[in-house]
């Protein structure tokens, strides 16, 4: 629960990002423990990749977030509305 | 089951720490707590090598990535305003409640299959379970899923190239 939490609650970035990173981080956690619970290797593989996504998203991520805070010099999402109609 | 509630327990606090710190630099340092144990839960699933891969790819790249960026952004408007005094109806927006109703029904999901007794755990063979191991994992990975193996190293160029593109400075 704290995870969805962040994200909903928390205006920053940053900290929606790590949120996004412990929600990744739950469902490996629930991989790893059905692989051990039905005693298949099928889902350790499937956390492997599901570390490879989230390593670059973050990368992809970081970037997008350094190039807001280089344009309009902020971390707060709400100031990010240009797509907003 | 003690080294369990133990750790689950940490993992929970330090999830908390990191949604409830006022500095952005807080927050990652509980997040590197939060994977630190993860890895350990993974070591007490029989998931030996996804251990190590945890602590080297989360505690040791991701988390540093994200100090590095903060360093780079510096910290003087880092903590961030939480919309105080906002009333409920405008903050439930529906995306928020798509989330929330998602989570309610992860949640009671799992608390049904507990309840139900469809969730307890396998006794007996757990202890032959020696898979999770190197050897186990390249087994598999390198024999049946050597095609989305493959897609990986795809998929970590594009992100690379992306994130280089993305931050350049534009001369």
């Amino acid at each position: 629960m704290p995870e969805r939490t962040g994200v909903l609650i928390r205006r920053n970035v940053l900290i929606i990002f790590m949120s996004v990173e412990m929600m990744l981080n739950a469902v490996n956690l629930s991989f790893v423990a059905l692989a051990y619970h039905f005693m298949d290797l099928n889902g350790q593989i499937f956390v492997l990749m599901v570390m490879v996504v989230a390593a670059a998203e973050v990368a992809v991520g970081l970037a997008i977030v350094m190039t807001i805070v280089r344009r309009k010099d902020t971390t707060n999402i709400e100031d990010v509305n240009l797509l907003k109609g | 089951m003690f080294l369990f509630v133990i750790f689950s327990a940490i993992a929970i606090v330090a999830a908390l720490g990191v949604i409830l710190s006022r500095k952005p630099v807080y927050s990652a340092l509980f997040l590197l707590l939060n994977f630190g144990t993860l890895a350990a839960m993974y070591i007490m699933l029989q998931a030996q090598f996804l251990a190590m891969v945890q602590v080297i790819v989360y505690a040791g790249a991701i988390v540093v990535l994200f100090l590095f960026v903060m360093m780079l952004i510096g910290g003087g408007e880092l903590s961030d305003s939480r919309d105080k005094g906002a009333s409920l109806r405008g903050w439930l927006t529906w995306p928020r409640v798509t989330a929330l109703g998602l989570s309610a029904l992860l949640v009671g999901g799992l608390t049904y299959g507990l309840i139900a007794g469809t969730l307890a755990p396998i006794q007996g063979s757990a202890v032959a379970f020696g898979a999770g191991t190197i050897e186990a994992i390249a087994g598999v990975l390198y024999t049946e899923y050597v095609l989305p193996f493959e897609l990986t190293s795809l998929l970590l160029l594009v992100g690379m190239i992306g994130a280089v593109v993305l931050a350049r400075r534009e001369a």
